[in-house]
């Protein structure tokens, strides 16, 4: 069976259809690109398949329980981790703070614990903590743990977001443009840790990605998204020679 | 709001102060710095105790009228000829003692905060409580006046601590503290009236005399439950959306509720109902202070309560971490009307009378004024700001209208200087503040 399954989801924003038929098989230990122009709606089919938006037709599904109406919250603690392309940090907070706060619906207390200090409270948050410095080291990030986070380097904030979505217990990942605004020699280390993740943690991968080098390295199938539609499924090679994909990207070629 | 820069920039100035060394506050650092918390009780319990048995005898001596009810402000500003006798009663009855107890208690209070270090945490805490409400005891036994000034700052920590844990740490805007405490207060007086006392009002009381007392929790409880009812009608529809409706719906509700409490006519209407009994002692107003602070602080430092500093820095991102920020925001925001409400509940037993207009838009505007001079999203500054807020409109009283002006400046130099108040974003940790010191 599929660990995560879309069938024909259709999306529209008042009258702009921003996704349309779209559909996803994603096999466990799979990982799956998604690439395609500026505002084909890749970032939509992530925010789609974790239910910050509603889509207006079609499933989605995990391990066979249907996403669709669950809050995003739910969904998350079902198995579905992501990162955002812009990275959405909590300013205030520090860095193992915001990995703790990814084992929020693991937490085994109530209210009143937190209210009262109780020992079932602080014996939690010792496990959680214990588990947050875990991922921090995973993710190289242990040294930094109680530094605010807005005063981490840029690559370091990215891999903390890593560390943050995998505090989740993910069965699937979505990674939004992991590689976003990183040097040549950051991207190196990004592909070693999506490898890492990949083999340590057994998820499964859908990622967003612009650079083909990254994409074609990692992924094992390829969508190509252009108007909200997938023109091209495939092998990277396949992609790579495809003539819609290319024709999506550079333009159509004239023949003379 | 940018908030982060200023504070990191404002630490960091203070480190680099620290490291430095020169002039006053290294001299003040050298000379004080390796006294832990529990010597400075111990000195002021040394204060209060010569003010007890000496004052009235020193301050005849220093030509003095009487014993100068607040750190001699009110002969400060009123009677300049007197201002060198209250300076020499400040100096010898409180600067000096505290400093120099203090200062030769060092060691054996370093050895005594180590012991208690070494003990469950709890036990430190309660003999480090214990030594503080005997001083404040002890300071309000002089006179009436500091008891009312002590039981009311308590009531304004209370107050702010719970503002501050939804304008502060949920980053939302909240308008309806003095609707939750009008609440709390008119639900805690209308069970003690019923049930304790024969009242004009209420009837002869259903239960014996003795269970009063007793029973005074409970009705505190009962307002606190009020009001958290009360805010749970504004969070539903307020929170489905973020922004400026919280701040309207809540306004809305405070003036719902002053015309609703006005118009209640078994509840006095617009005169308001008096004769509460006297529960509301130094020792009570004391515990469920602590008790407040406590379980504020417990939460606000658990992974749960942080969820409302993911809530109000990204919602989405807190989302997309399994965070329910639907249910964080609700019952948080009932979590700080049930201490409001707890708070009204003390507030009309300390005053033992009520009315509607104790509870309108004047109070909102202090209870935000201590909340943002003492700094967003930190339990030492909602006490700080309480407690300095109360004590300098008390010691500023008799300047009458110009201490209108001076107290407005004063919030706009710390909004320049700070712009989240005195001490903001900081973590409230008891073992850190009850460590020895060498």
């Amino acid at each position: 069976m599929a660990l995560l399954r879309v069938d024909n989801m259709t999306h529209y924003f008042g009258g702009l259809r921003a996704v349309h038929n779209y559909n996803l098989v994603l096999e466990p230990g799979h990982i799956t690109g998604l690439i395609g122009p500026n505002g084909a709606g890749k970032t939509t089919v992530f925010n789609l398949i974790t239910g910050i938006h509603t889509p207006t037709e079609g499933n989605v599904e995990i391990e066979g329980h249907n996403l669709i109406g669950h809050r995003p919250h739910e969904i998350a603690s079902m198995g579905i981790g992501r990162t955002f392309q812009n990275l959405l940090l909590w300013r205030h907070m520090n860095v193992v703070e915001h990995v703790k706060m990814a084992c929020y619906s693991q937490l085994e207390y109530g209210l009143l614990d937190a209210f009262f200090g109780t020992r079932r409270c602080r014996r939690e948050e010792k496990r959680i903590t214990a588990k947050a410095m875990h991922l921090l080291e995973t993710f190289n990030v242990a040294d930094y743990s109680s530094r605010l986070i807005s005063n981490l380097p840029y690559g370091a904030q990215r891999r903390v977001e890593m560390a943050r979505a995998m505090a989740t217990n993910p069965k699937v990942l979505l990674l939004d443009e992991p590689t976003a605004g990183m040097t040549p020699d950051e991207l190196n280390r990004m592909i070693d840790i999506i490898r890492k993740i990949h083999r340590d943690f057994e998820v499964a991968i859908l990622m967003i990605e612009h650079r083909l080098k990254f994409v074609m390295e990692l992924c094992e199938k390829i969508q190509t998204l252009v108007f909200g539609e997938v023109i091209a499924e495939g092998t990277p090679t396949e992609i790579q020679n495809n003539p819609e994909v290319i024709e999506a990207y550079l333009g159509k070629e004239d023949v003379t | 709001m940018d908030f982060k820069g200023e504070s990191a920039k404002n630490m960091v100035n203070k480190k680099a102060s620290q490291r430095k060394g020169r002039g006053v506050k290294a001299w003040l650092a050298r000379v004080f710095g390796r006294i832990p918390l529990i010597g400075w009780l111990m000195g002021s319990l040394g204060a209060v105790l010569i003010e007890y048995f000496l004052g009235d005898a020193l301050s005849y001596y220093l030509g003095l009228p009487k014993i100068p009810v607040l750190f001699g402000s009110s002969i400060i500003l009123k009677k300049p000829a007197l201002i060198p006798g209250a300076l020499a009663y400040l100096l010898l009855v409180y600067a000096l003692p505290v400093s120099l107890i203090a200062k030769s208690m060092t060691r054996p209070a370093n050895r005594l905060a180590r012991l208690l270090a070494s003990r469950p945490v709890s036990l430190a805490t309660l003999i480090h409580l214990g030594l503080f409400y005997l001083i404040l005891h002890l300071w309000a036994e002089i006179s009436d006046y500091r008891l009312l000034v002590l039981k009311l700052t308590m009531i304004a920590v209370m107050l702010t601590l719970s503002i501050n844990v939804i304008n502060g740490y949920m980053g939302e805007f909240s308008c309806s503290h003095p609707g939750f405490m009008a609440l709390g207060a008119y639900g805690a007086s209308i069970t003690t009236l019923l049930l304790c006392v024969d009242d004009k009002l209420m009837g002869p009381a259903l239960l014996p005399a003795a269970a009063g007392p007793w029973l005074f929790p409970l009705a505190l409880i009962v307002g606190g439950i009020v009001a958290s009812l009360g805010a749970l009608v504004i969070a539903i529809p307020s929170f489905r959306t973020r922004g400026d409706y919280l701040a309207i719906i809540s306004l809305a509700f405070l003036f719902i509720v002053k015309s609703l409490i006005e118009n209640l006519e078994f509840a006095g209407g617009p005169r308001g109902m008096s004769g509460q009994p006297d529960y509301a002692g130094l020792p009570t107003v004391f515990i469920v202070m602590v008790l407040c602070v406590w379980t504020i602080n417990n939460f606000v430092r658990s992974t749960m309560g942080k969820a409302l500093c993911a809530v109000r820095d990204n919602e989405l991102a807190a989302e997309a971490m399994t965070v329910n920020t639907r249910k964080t925001k609700i019952v948080t925001f009932m979590f700080a009307a049930f201490w409001a409400g707890v708070a009204g509940g003390l507030f009309a037993h300390v005053l033992r009378y009520v009315n509607p207009g104790s509870f309108g838009v004047q109070r909102l505007a202090e209870i935000l004024a201590m909340l943002y001079f003492g700094g967003l999203n930190s339990v030492t500054g909602s006490i700080v700001g309480a407690v300095s807020f109360n004590l300098l409109s008390e010691a500023l009283r008799p300047l009458e209208l110009y201490k209108w002006i001076i107290i407005p400046l004063l919030f706009i130099l710390v909004m320049l200087y700070r712009p989240t108040g005195l001490i903001a974003f900081t973590e409230f940790k008891p073992r850190e503040l009850m460590r020895p010191k060498e």
